[in-house]
This record gives C-alpha cells, structure tokens and sequence, in this order.
C-alpha cells in the first residue's frame, strides 16, 4: 500500500471518529499545559535572573556582618575607594514606627542606606523618581504595608526613635524583593546620616551591617576574592558576588521547577491514562471495521498503522492544544508567583519548552493509545461472519511478546521522562518512582473503593442506586480512569488545605501556650525597671522578664582561634567544626531553672546553681552541642563584652524553638552572667480592646528604642504567609483538579454507546425519563464520591507525612476543606455526566435502539 | 481452483471437543458458481471461513489457486484474499465511515494499486449506483449497500468470490436484482463464486450444490438446467 493512499484511508476511516479520538486525547492538553507552562516558566525566570543578577544584589560584592567591621576591613574599604571602588552602605535593625498624627505604631525593618545605593538595579518608588531625594533631608520611603498598618498617609511624618522623618512616598519595586517578605516586616528607608539621631541602636541592639561595592574594571571580581577573602573570613564579614547570588537564585527555581515538574508529570501521566481508556472504548467500536478490512486484504500491521497513525495525528493536535494553553499559564505564573519571586520576570515564549512540550504530549499520547489498539491486531476477519463479544474479538494469545513491549515502553517513558527533569539519573529516577507510585497509589485507592462499592451493595437498596453501582461495571467501563483521574486532582487539592490548615492551628496553638500575647525587645538594663512597672500599673500581667546577654566562643577546652576548627577531632570527633558555629554571636541568658519549652536530655541541669568554687555550669541546645562536637564536662571560654568567662559544659537541652517565647542555646547559671550588661525581653499578657495597641504607644513615647510585637498580629501575619503561599500551590492543585475535567468527558464518552442501550431497554421495559435520569445521577454521584474518597484518603495520608516528616508537628485531620473539594468534584463529575450523557433522556426508544 | 481437503474444525466446549465439520473434501474448478446449502448450524458459513482463509482448519487443507492456505500466515492469507479473494455478506459489511466509492476503492488502495477511484467509480455505475458514489451507508438503502458490496467484492478482480446468504436480508425483488448482478459478474469476469445459503430456490441459480448436514457433505450434485430460475422468495 503506498503511503498516501494508506494517509487518505486513515484520514478518511477516522471521519466519524475524530471528535472522540480528540477528545480522548485532550486527556493529554493539560499536562503538556502544564510542562510547557513549568518550563518556559523556570526559562523565563532563570534569564531574568541572569540579567538582572547584579541588581539583585545591588553591587558586584556585597559584605554583611551582625557587627560593626573590624578595623582591618574598614582600611580596606578605605583602600578600595581610593582605588575608585564604588562602596555604599545598608544598616538594617527592627524599629518601632509611631505616627504622632494616628498615635497607631508597628515594627519596622529599618534600612538606613548611603547615597550610591543601590549601584545596580532601580528602586522604583511612588509617586515616581523620588530615591534620588532621600539624602535631601529627613525623609523616608515606606513599604505601602506601614501606611496601611500606620493608616498613614504620603506627606505623614513618622517617628523611628527620637528622630522624625517625613514620608516621602512608598516603594513600589526594591531589586531582589520578594514580595512576601514585606508582609512579615515592613520596610522603612531612610539616609544612614540620620540613624545616630534615632539614638536606636543602643547596647545589644541587633543590627545588621552591609556594604555594597561597585568594582572597578581594574579590580575584578575574582581578584577582590583572592585579595581580601582572608581578612574577611577573619573578621567574620561574609561576602557575597552577584554570580554567587545568580547560583542560589537558579538553584531554588529549578527546585520549584522540578517540584511542579513532578505535579505536571503525574498530570500527564494520569491523561495518558484517560488516553489508553478512551482509545479502548474506541477500539472497540472499531472491531467490525477491521475485520472488514481484514477481509478485503489488509494486514495487521496495516490495520495497526490505519489506528495509530489516527491517533498519532489527534494526539498532535491535543498536545498542540496543550501547548496554546501552556502559553497562557505561563502568562498567569508570574503573577501567581509573584509574591516569592525576587525579580520581575520578562514573560517570553521558550521555543524548546513548547517542542519539548508537543513531543513528549504526542509520545505520552501514542504509548498510552498503543496499549489498547494493539489488541486490534487479535481481530480476525472471521468475524464479520459471526460477531463475537467484543472482549472475545480482541482477545490474543496469553503471551503476547508485543503488549509486554509496550508495557516496557510505558514504564522506559515515565522513567525516561523523569530522568530528562532531573539533575542526576537518580533523582530522576527517584522522580519516576515517586510519579509511578502516586499513580499507582491512586489506581489502588481507586480499585479498591470501586470493588468494595459492588461488594457492599445490597438487593434491597432502591433499583436506581443498585443500577447506579452496576452501571460502574458494564463492559469497557471507565470506572477506573475517572475515580485515578478525580482523586488526584481532589488529593492534591485536599492535601494543600490539610497542611495550611495544620500549620495554622499549630501557630495558634502556640501562641494559646505561651499565656502572653506582647512582646517586648531590645529593653535595656535601665528600661526593664521602668517599663516593668508601666505594664503592671496599666493593670496587665508580665509573664516572663528574660536577660540577654551577648557573647561570642573564644576557646573550646584548651583550643583558641583557629585551632577550636580542627584542634581536638583527634579526641573526640572525626570531623572539624563549622566555622560558622564558632564565629557567630550568642545571645544568651542567665537562669536556674528550665523553662516549659526545654527538655533534659543529659548531664544536670544547673538548678540552684553550683558551687562557687567550680568553673559556672552553662546548658546547651543539644543540636548546638553536636556542631560545637563538646559534650558533658567540656569547658567553653565566651568572650562577654571584652571579659572572658569560662564555663563547663552540665548539661544538654531540647529547645522547642516554635513557642513564642524566647530561647536560646546557651543558658548559664546566673552568677556567671549577673554583672554582664544586659538587655531584657519582656513577655506581657495584655487584656482589653484596643490595650495592645495602646500600651506600644506608651512604651514607644516611653521608651523610643524599644520594640514591641502584638503576637496577634505576628499571628495573622503568618496566617497570610501561608495562605500566599497555599494559594501559589493551589494554583497548580486546581489545575490538576481540571485535569479531571477531561477525561471525565473521554470518559463519558467513551462509554455512550452502552449507556444509550441501557437507557433505551430500561425506557422499553417501561422506565419513565426521570428514573433513566437518576439511574444517570446514581452512577455520577457515585463516581464522583469515589473519586473525592480516594482522594481524600490518600491526602490525609500524605498531609500526615508532610506534617510528621517534615514539619515535625502532630496532624489533625481538618473535615471541613477536604469536605469542600470532594463536594465540588462530586458536582463536576454530576454535571459534566449529565450534561454529555443528556441525549440518553432526548432518545425515543425506537431511534436509539437502531442506532445501539 | 479451490481444493478441500478432509477439512476438520473443532471447538473446545467446556471438557469436549465439538465437530463442527468433519472431513469435508471437494474441488472446485475455476469460472464455477457453487452453492453450500444446509440448515442452521450445519457449519455453512464455518466452511466459507475456512475456505476464504478467515480462519484455520484444525485438521485438513485449502488450496487456493494453487497455494494451501494452511501453510501460510494469517498476512499473508490476507495479502492473498486482497488478491484473489471478494467477498459479500449478508449484512453488507461496508465501512460505515467511508462513502460507496472510498468502500469500493479500498480493496485496491490497499494492494497500492495506481487508478483506484476511475476503477471504482465504473464498478458502481455497473452496478447502477453511478450517482451515488458519495453517499455514506447509512444514506443507502439496503439493496444499494449490497450493491455497493458487489462493486467491491469485484473491485479487485477476484479469482473467487464468496458470497455468504447475500440476499437475506433484503426483499425479493432486490434479492433477485442482487442474484442477477452475480451472475452476470461471473459471467462476464469469469470469477469463481462460492454461494453459501440455506435458501434452496436460490441455491438452484448455481451450477452446484454442495449439502451440509451436521458438518459434513451429504451430497455434491450438478444443477440440472432445467430448473426454473426464479429467486429466493424470501
């Protein structure tokens, strides 16, 4: 046969069939969607990051440090800007923000930069062009969330410790923001010559300290590196180069990248599933034509290729499809995203993300659609004689090496297809796994719901449920393929809100535990006194006063320096001791006695103290003691402004870092610390409407520089935290959920002709409309209760993992969301079944019965 | 020429074998019209399965123009019906999806013959349907269908035609019409038919019949010309 004249019998045979063949293979449109969407995405985000990787950072290096520098980094700095370097400063602390005019306040992250900043990358305020014009005067830009929190307004002035400033407008775009990150601190900028004028930053204050250089063509990069990477380390400046933040940046999308990945695999995959189901009603009603054609001289391969070549062509257009309507989720990502991602992403079409997208739809759509119609091949010409069952007609051998092939095919793609998203053949092959798993998990949940439906129905349940539930079994059911292809969309979904909706009671019930709900910071020796007594005399509860005190480790036993890294692994430990453990600041406190968040986990702990002749006891995290490799009875030298004390090492602790309370690492006996200076934390229980609000206002105008938090309000902040970042993975949940859509309709479909005969038989034996009606409804409803079941099951399954694994907190199973998706699947399912399946009720019985 | 040799086809039927022929042997020369006529289940059209290669003996041979079909796979008993092999049903067997000239064409195309559609288009105008090649099945009535599956069966030029009760189910005047365009085809392209029935006035159009009864040959007489040609009632 040539090869146009076998095109045109192809094309011409498919005539009526196409519409089906189409819609079967829009099981596909999604997940390929979904794919080109994720990839031209993660293209789009990764280029934009490239381009704007030096605005990102804002300089070519940027030097940050808790501390002030040392004064071996300050000479270099100066010896860099006489060498023409560019250098500007950030010095970044958390204030609070009052507004005399509302007499409202709230924490702010304060950035107070030089001019020059940012060297790269635009800050974009509003109304616009107005950066230049913050060293004019006293002026600051805001984060549009200050003035809504402050109910301020541009022209407002704002007091940041004993200093006012005028708000100058509000930022609309900061390079490297993510936008998240604002609704946990908003951020208040101002010129660094009037950060002394605030009188804020004081004894213990945390502040951050950055400097931002623009080098020279002279001094690039790599020789800045090589020339002051020593000093730096030494003082315990890090650095960071654009090329490093570009790195990180890449990283974490194609992190995201191949999380969604997987989410658009699993998608595609279970469309391939709703492929192979249709194509097997399909192939179905193609047994008489084939047998024809046997009869007239074609050949098996012939016929195969006829069918393939059909699908072939329509699983082009349905991946093709995909593809359109990935373009247009690739338009909606950004914005759904937007809130986590640091740079404005350019949306451009990927080329290779759309081919990439067709070839693996049509190859998804071919390998699936092979599966059924090579049982063509066991159709014998015979049977245009006499008609078998159709399950008969396409019966082959036991063994046939051709079904085994394609089964290897199917399980070489999904393997093949998770090792071309991954960074390594194991990952990818791990991917391969997970997807199979899920698919497969879901097919069991599917398989199993279904068999448990037919083994507990009953004869004495109405006729209509009865035929609902064996509608579930006629011949060439779909009942398989849809519940796999609800459940998922409905576990997906399902497991999304159970997760949100544990975090959040996890959150309230840790605020519920700490009896405080404001937090007071950065109170100096002289203040908690004073404050103290305005909280009580106000008529609220201090639960908790806690002394900080700041140190760093300068010797570990008998090592100082450099010799704490690599000194004793000899003794003790085959491995050296992160540097970082080492250099960091400590802020700890002094006490004798464990606190409700604190548990034993060896030694004793130093309760009511130790002998005044032994070297002072110190607790420690036991995670923190594991980095330092010490453990009981080890010394530990801490550097307490300028005074060493020496400490051995009693006892070891398990701090639950998620209560709202303060923790620390250290915790020292008291009279090893008691005449350090000092600052406190002070947790108060404020009762009343509005009290909070207005105890922060009298503590600010008391006390400018120190800084209070309503945990209420950290409360819903958090809240909104997650509910952006469920919304983002929502997004891809909902997708998967209208993955359903269509293979519900293949499935509808694929299954009209039987459910045409059984409409018209009951109509013959005398069903009224109504009852052949909710025949339809029974088998829907339940189709679509199965489906949110299996999904159900499974999502709380996985939530429990997720919450036990991974966030290590207890899971509560939370009705409610979970009831909400499975309800809106139910009435999908309902109304796409009854909206296709509407010409069972239309039919007279004599017209369907011809055409049955 | 079409041989028989002691065909047997069995069944497993639960613990049993079930005989639906037995050592059923005839030759058939090139040019004859033969009629197989029998009862239901008498293994008529089991016989024309097996003689047209739709299916396998399990004991016993078919020679086809000199080729025994059980020694060939079932592509190439296809390859060999697409050559010399027509066939027409009771229930027309046309593809529902192709219209009465793609039907007629497809034996050809198959075989990649060049000039399919001219060659199609003057079998239905031989078979009076010259007007209707684009029409679709179901747009015909049942005699047009069976038409239309004469104009295929010959489409191909076939050394044998087998055609399998090709009047039952449509009237007698277009029973009789249908009988008349076999004969004539026969006649003129000098084609073997092969005419299973169980209808015996349409049997006598043939020049032979061959009687089943329970799988087996119960007699192989010549037609005596004397009988009148009046068709099927049916």
């Amino acid at each position: 046969m040539r090869l146009g004249q076998f095109a045109a019998l192809a094309w011409r045979e498919s005539r009526t069939a196409r519409r089906r063949l189409l819609l079967y293979m829009s099981s596909i449109s999604l997940g390929v969607g979904a794919l080109v969407a994720i990839d031209s995405f993660a293209s789009n985000t990764q280029r934009s990051v490239r381009e704007q990787a030096r605005a990102l950072l804002g300089g070519d290096i940027s030097l940050s440090a808790r501390d002030t520098y040392p004064n071996t980094v300050n000479l270099a700095l100066d010896s860099l800007r006489k060498e023409g370097v560019g250098i500007a400063e950030v010095t970044s602390f958390t204030s609070m923000t009052l507004l005399p005019r509302t007499g409202l306040t709230r924490l702010a992250q304060v950035e107070a930069v030089t001019p020059g900043y940012p060297f790269f990358g635009e800050i974009v305020t509003k109304p616009a062009g107005l950066w230049s014009h913050l060293h004019d005067g006293r002026n600051a830009f805001v984060d549009p969330a200050l003035l809504i929190a402050l109910d301020a307004h541009v022209g407002d002035t704002v007091s940041l410790g004993l200093a006012r400033f005028v708000i100058a407008g509000t930022l609309a775009s900061v390079p490297g923001d993510v936008g998240v990150a604002t609704t946990i601190g908003p951020r208040i900028y101002i010129a660094s010559t009037y950060v002394r004028e605030t009188s804020l930053l004081l004894f213990g204050s945390r502040s951050e300290h950055r400097t931002l250089l623009k080098l020279t063509p002279q001094l690039p990069v790599s020789q800045f590196i090589w020339r002051f990477k020593s000093r730096l380390e030494q003082a315990s400046v890090r650095y960071r180069t654009a090329a490093e933040t570009e790195f990180n940046l890449t990283q974490a999308i194609d992190q995201l990248r191949d999380f969604l990945s997987i989410i658009g695999l699993v998608a595609l995959l279970l469309g391939g599933i709703g492929v192979a189901s249709g194509v097997n009603a399909f192939v179905m009603r193609k047994i008489d034509t084939v047998a024809i054609l046997r009869c007239l001289g074609a050949t098996s391969a012939q016929v195969l290729a006829i069918y393939l070549s059909q699908a072939v062509v329509m699983g082009l257009i349905g991946a093709a499809f995909g593809v359109v309507l990935g373009i247009g989720l690739q338009l909606g990502l950004p914005h759904v995203l937007a809130d986590f991602l640091p740079v404005d992403v350019q949306v451009s079409v990927e080329t290779s993300a759309l081919v990439t997208g067709l070839f693996v739809g049509v190859w998804v759509a071919l390998v699936f659609a092979l599966k059924p119609l090579i049982s063509l091949r066991n159709v014998s010409p015979l049977q245009t004689l006499r008609r078998e069952s159709d399950a008969q007609a396409l019966r082959g051998a036991k063994f046939d090496p051709m079904r085994v092939l394609v089964a290897l095919i199917i399980v070489f793609s999904v393997v093949a297809l998770g090792v071309a998203r991954a960074d390594n053949p194991m990952q990818g092959i791990g991917f391969s796994v997970a997807i199979g798993g899920a698919v497969l998990l879901l097919y069991g949940a599917a398989a199993l719901l279904s068999a448990m439906a037919r083994k507990l129905v009953r004869p004495s349940w109405p006729f209509v449920l009865r035929q609902g539930v064996a509608s579930l079994y006629r011949p060439g059911n779909q009942t398989r393929a849809v519940v796999l292809a609800l459940g998922f969309g409905v576990f997906l979904m399902s497991t999304v809100y159970q997760v949100q909706q544990n975090l959040l009671r996890t959150v309230n019930v840790k605020l519920d535990a700490s009896r405080a709900n404001t937090l007071f910071f950065d109170v100096q020796n002289d203040q908690a006194e004073p404050l103290d007594s305005m909280i009580r005399a106000a008529g609220h509860t201090i639960v908790q006063r806690t002394p900080i005190v700041p140190m760093k480790i300068v010797a570990i036993n008998s090592l100082e320096g450099e010799a704490m890294i690599n000194g004793d692994t000899a003794r003790r430990h085959t491995r050296p001791r992160p540097s970082w453990v080492l250099r960091r600041e400590y802020r700890s406190t002094f006490r004798d006695s464990l606190m409700p968040s604190e548990v034993l986990k060896s030694g004793t702990f130093h309760k009511g103290g130790t002998p005044a002749n032994d070297l002072p006891a110190v607790s420690l995290d036991v995670d923190l003691a594991a980095n330092l490799r010490v453990g009981i009875g080890d010394t530990i030298t801490w550097n307490v402004q300028g005074v060493n004390v020496k400490t051995r090492v009693t006892s070891l602790r398990e701090v639950n870092w998620s209560r709202f309370e303060p923790n620390f690492f250290a915790v020292f006996e008291s009279r090893a610390l008691l005449k350090a200076p000092k600052q406190y934390v002070i947790l108060a229980d404020v009762r009343g409407e509005g009290a909070v609000a207005r105890l922060q206002r009298d503590a600010v105008h008391m006390f400018p520089n120190v800084a209070s938090l309503d945990l209420t309000l950290v409360q819903q902040t958090i809240g909104r935290v997650l509910d952006k970042v469920s919304s983002a993975i929502r997004f891809m949940a909902g997708l998967s959920l209208a993955l359903g859509i269509p293979v519900l309709f293949s499935a509808v479909s694929a299954t009209r002709r039987e459910r045409l005969r059984e409409g018209v038989l009951l109509k013959v034996l005398g069903a009224t409309k109504r009852q052949v009606g909710r025949v339809m409804l029974a088998e829907y409803l339940l189709l679509g209760v199965l489906g949110s079941l299996a999904g159900v099951i499974l999502s709380l399954a996985s939530a429990w993992a997720l919450m036990y694994f991974m966030f290590k907190q207890p899971f509560v199973p939370a009705v409610l969301p979970s009831a909400l998706v499975a309800l809106v699947m139910i009435s999908l399912a309902v109304l796409i079944g009854m909206l296709t399946g509407r010409e069972v009720f239309q039919e007279t019985p004599m017209a369907a019965l011809r055409e049955a | 020429m079409l041989q028989a040799r002691q065909l047997t086809k069995e069944y497993q039927s639960g613990t049993h074998r079930l005989a639906v022929l037995r050592d059923v042997s005839f030759t058939i020369p090139d040019r004859a019209f033969v009629a197989i006529v029998g009862p239901s289940g008498s293994g008529k059209t089991t016989l024309l399965g097996l003689l047209a290669g739709l299916d396998v003996a399990s004991r016993g041979s078919v020679v086809l123009d000199g080729a025994d079909l059980s020694t060939l796979s079932e592509d190439q008993r296809a390859k060999l019906r697409g050559e010399k092999v027509g066939f027409v049903f009771q229930s027309f067997q046309l593809i529902p999806t192709l219209t009465a000239l793609e039907n007629v064409q497809v034996p050809l195309e198959l075989r990649g013959d060049d000039g399919a559609a001219p060659r199609a288009r003057e079998l239905l105008a031989r078979v009076g349907l010259g007007d209707r090649t684009h029409h679709f099945p179901n747009q015909l009535s049942g005699g047009e269908q069976q038409r239309v599956a004469i104009a295929r069966a010959f489409s191909n030029s076939p050394r044998l035609l087998f055609a399998d009760e090709p009047t039952g189910n449509l009237d007698s005047d277009t029973g009789a019409h249908i009988v008349e365009l076999l004969e004539t085809l026969n006649r003129e392209s000098g084609t073997t038919i092969v005419l299973v029935t169980h209808d015996l006035t349409l049997a006598h159009r043939a020049q032979r019949i061959i009687r089943l009864a329970d799988g087996a040959i119960i007699s192989d007489a010549m037609v005596e010309p004397t009988v009148p040609a009046i068709v099927s009632n049916r």
